[in-house]
């Protein structure tokens, strides 16, 4: 008998909640909105003062649900904002980036700065009202903004109320009457007629605490469940779910639902190295960069490592840190990676030559004790009190444990010279790969997702999507932009539409295979199944790609679908979110396979490299797009740039934005 | 007094939250805003919440941030622990916990 078995029969404790399995709440609204994280708590706002009936689901508890649950340092793309110099039209670059999605980058920019108006609005602090940093560098006096990262140019945004972003939405979203459900997991979405392909109707849950089936009919339903995660790598034995960046609810679950619907999807095999279970809580150790920007870094010996800028001129100043290069509209954290028109200032290039020569030595310390006092308490308190993760996990733990930043200087993780003061962030350490061969991950750099329009419509009728949902797009204030933008969509749609009566077989079908998982009584559990899919997806679909390998990969992924899935036996809901997590886990990196075994090329810009297709494809002129057909895959071409058939930026924006 | 418990090894992270019954009031808010419900109601009414799945801990805090009564603590693993340096002595320090010397 193993243990799990022992202790379900011994154990004199019930579970904590009221367990009803199979019991069905039906609910109807003119807008669902799939995850309530940024982009489905303004989607579900800005829906409902269209008029709309809102209900919204998540997985987890809406008032801290989401990457941006426990807050956002920065708000970026604050372009329309009276203090920015330059304009959304003005940031658009020609021939353009075709693997960054444009047009919804130019839906982040125009509704940025009104989005941070609209959380002001519900009470979150978005200025210096309190005058804490009056006279400091990076604020607009008449304004009292405050700004990170580029002080010329003022366009992202400080937020000393991030860390109540969620709550705050949270607030307004009880206030306008729509309904939530926290712990309703989306399991699947209804359409027409039950078929494949039909116009999206509604959705079906399961609630992770009583086991109940939820129905949802609606004549739009909006998809925010994020980007998928932990396909590669599941170290929670080391680090908790805190081994990757986003939020751990991220199973993909929306490309599986729209996948399963039949909708397209795109880019899914973007990747890049991570690394996961080796990384430090996210900026807890010595940094320079981000929301660290603009700290000294200083060597064992007290030293300090030098910055230069883009052009590799040596900086004198700590002001200097902040500034853009000549005719440069914009910079971005990120190091050396970041494209030349886009880098910031960042430490020498060549300091990894000079910690090999011995003239650094490690470990490094980042050292604000010597930083202007305003830059000081901009990172310890503005920045590292608002960014999510960071108020309780660093600021409160590194203050209890007596550490003050006008004396102490933070170690940096110490890492081989290699890797050392190069793209930030230090404590993850994503793009050299410290993780180890063939661990990759999706977050930080807009992986795959769905196929959208002009009106973050997907493909099928009656479906949008927003935030990091859509393909190619990530961040917190573009979330909360296309967020609005597609609530304002779907309402103004779901007005045109009469509400389809959901079918009744598809229901019961689903309702099969979700409960299946708590009606046997042995089995596998989710976190081995899950360990093995990431086993899988290393060795068939890791650094280094090729067609038989990928063949070999499918076939290792069905086989477990067939076996250890198929016989996988959740204790209670909470094991059965799990599980059905896993199944998607699965079910994603089925598809990451097919993108990649389709594309017949190696693809920088995806990360990948086929071993039997070494050129680069990035320059093919058309995006990959899959979806399903009566169950069978269908893979297409797309247009780059697809969304310019709609004209210039500007007029297709005007166009849809149903403002 | 020497422990024999028939117990299975849990996985690390043993202890990410940890409670201080004294001013716990076993409100339950910490359980309602995690959003992997790592953390469980007491079966005693009134008794500080169970840390039933610690391994699936995000760090994020939100339990801590939103305890009315400052009740509970987060402590990152052992291998997420970090050190520093002062600047005037070069004395090294490093993150400790409430339940450390
Ligand atoms: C710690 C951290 C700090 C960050 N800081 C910044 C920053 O300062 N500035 C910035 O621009 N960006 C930042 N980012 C990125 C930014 O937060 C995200 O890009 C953005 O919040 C994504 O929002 P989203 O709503 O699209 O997705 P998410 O926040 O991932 O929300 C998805 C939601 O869907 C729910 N969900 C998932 N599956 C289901 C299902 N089956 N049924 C129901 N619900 C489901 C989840 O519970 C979650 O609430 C940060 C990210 C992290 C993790
Ligand atoms: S929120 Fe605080 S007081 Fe309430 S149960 Fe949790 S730890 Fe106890
Ligand atoms: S730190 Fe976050 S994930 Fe961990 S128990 Fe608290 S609320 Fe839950």
């Amino acid at each position: 008998m193993d243990f799990r078995r022992f202790l379900m029969e011994k154990t004199q404790f019930k579970w904590p909640y009221p367990v009803n399995y199979e019991k069905e709440n039906r609910e109807e609204c003119d807008v669902l909105v799939v995850g309530g994280g940024l982009a489905g708590a303004f989607a579900a706002i800005n829906a409902a003062k269209k008029g709309a009936r809102v209900i919204v689901t998540d997985k987890g508890a809406i008032v801290r649900s989401g990457c941006a649950g426990t807050g956002i340092d920065h708000w970026g793309n604050a372009f329309t904002s009276p203090c920015s110099t330059n304009t959304p039209d003005d940031m658009l670059t020609s021939p353009g980036d075709p693997y960054s999605p444009e047009f919804a980058r130019y839906i982040g920019m125009k509704e940025s700065y009104e989005a941070a108006l609209e959380l002001e609005s519900y009470g979150m602090a978005i200025r210096d009202e309190k005058d804490e940093f009056k006279g400091a560098p990076f604020r607009d006096e008449e304004t009292k903004l405050m700004f990170a990262y580029d002080y010329k140019n003022k366009h992202t945004l400080r937020l000393p109320g991030g860390e109540q972003m969620k709550p705050v939405l949270y607030k307004e979203m009880k206030r306008l009457g729509i309904k939530m459900f926290d712990r309703v997991m989306t399991t699947s979405l209804l359409t027409e007629d039950g078929k494949q392909g039909g116009r999206v109707i509604g959705a079906t849950g399961v609630n992770t605490r009583t086991g109940e089936f939820y129905v949802f009919s609606a004549k739009s339903t909006i998809l925010s469940t994020g980007k998928p995660l932990r396909l590669w790598d599941f170290a929670t034995e080391l680090v908790g779910s805190n081994a990757h960046h986003d939020d751990p609810n991220s199973a993909g679950d929306g490309d599986v639902m729209a996948w399963r619907a039949g909708a397209k999807l795109m880019m899914m095999d973007r990747t890049h190295s991570t690394s996961a279970g080796r990384r430090y809580p996210a900026y807890m150790t010595g940094n320079m960069d981000n929301t660290w920007r603009p700290a000294s870094i200083v060597d064992a010996t007290g030293k300090e490592i030098p910055w230069e800028d883009r052009d590799g001129n040596i900086l004198t100043s700590v002001e200097e840190r902040n500034k853009v290069g000549e005719g440069q509209k914009m910079m971005s954290a990120g190091g050396s990676k970041v494209p030349y028109a886009m880098r910031a200032p960042t430490l020498i290039h060549d300091l990894q030559q000079r910690i090999e020569s011995g003239e650094y030595k490690m470990p490094f310390y980042a050292d604000m004790t010597n930083l202007p006092d305003e830059e000081r308490r901009a990172v310890f308190g503005l920045m590292l009190g608002n960014e999510g993760k960071t108020k309780v996990p660093v600021v409160e733990t590194l203050r209890n444990s007596g550490f003050d930043p006008e004396k102490d200087m933070l170690q940096a993780n110490v890492l081989p010279p290699e890797y050392m003061g190069k793209d930030e962030p230090w404590w993850d350490v994503k793009y050299p790969g410290i993780g180890g061969p063939n661990i990759r991950d999706t977050s930080f750099i807009g992986g795959g997702g769905l196929v959208v329009d002009w009106s973050l419509k997907t493909s099928l009728d009656g479906l949008y999507a927003a935030g990091n949902q859509i393909a190619g797009f990530s961040g917190a204030s573009n979330a909360a932009a296309t967020g609005r933008y597609a609530g304002r969509n779907a309402a103004v749609a779901a007005g045109k539409v009469e509400q389809l009566p959901v079918s009744e077989e598809q229901i019961a079908e689903e309702k099969k295979r979700v409960y299946a998982f708590v009606q046997r009584q042995e089995g596998y559990g989710w976190k081995e199944i899950q360990f093995g899919l990431c086993r899988i997806m290393q060795d068939y679909c890791g650094d280094y790609r090729s067609g038989e390998v990928m063949e070999m990969g499918l076939w290792w992924l069905n086989s477990i679908r067939e076996n250890e899935l198929a016989n996988a036996v959740a204790a209670n809901p909470h094991d059965l979110g799990k599980i059905l997590d896993v199944d998607n886990r699965l079910t994603v990196d089925q598809i990451v396979i097919t993108q990649s075994l389709s594309r017949k090329a190696s693809s920088p810009r995806m990360g990948t490299v086929r071993l039997d297709y070494p050129e680069n494809g990035d320059n093919c002129g058309y995006y990959q797009t899959l979806r399903q057909e009566n169950g069978e895959t269908v893979v297409e071409e797309l247009p780059f740039y697809y969304w310019r058939e709609e004209g210039s930026c500007r007029e297709a924006y005007e166009k849809h934005c149903c403002l | 007094m020497y422990n024999a418990y028939f117990l299975p090894s849990p996985m690390t992270p043993n202890e990410c939250i940890t409670f201080d019954p004294e001013k716990c009031i076993g409100c339950n808010t910490c359980v309602d805003v995690c959003r992997c419900d790592v953390l469980m109601p007491n079966p005693e009414k009134g008794k500080e919440p169970i840390v039933m799945y610690p391994d699936e801990c995000w760090f994020c805090g939100a339990c801590v941030s939103d305890c009315p009564k400052g009740a509970c603590r987060l402590n990152h693993p052992v291998n997420q622990r970090i050190a520093w340096k002062r600047k005037e002595t070069g004395e090294i320090f490093r993150v400790k916990y409430s339940y450390m010397k």
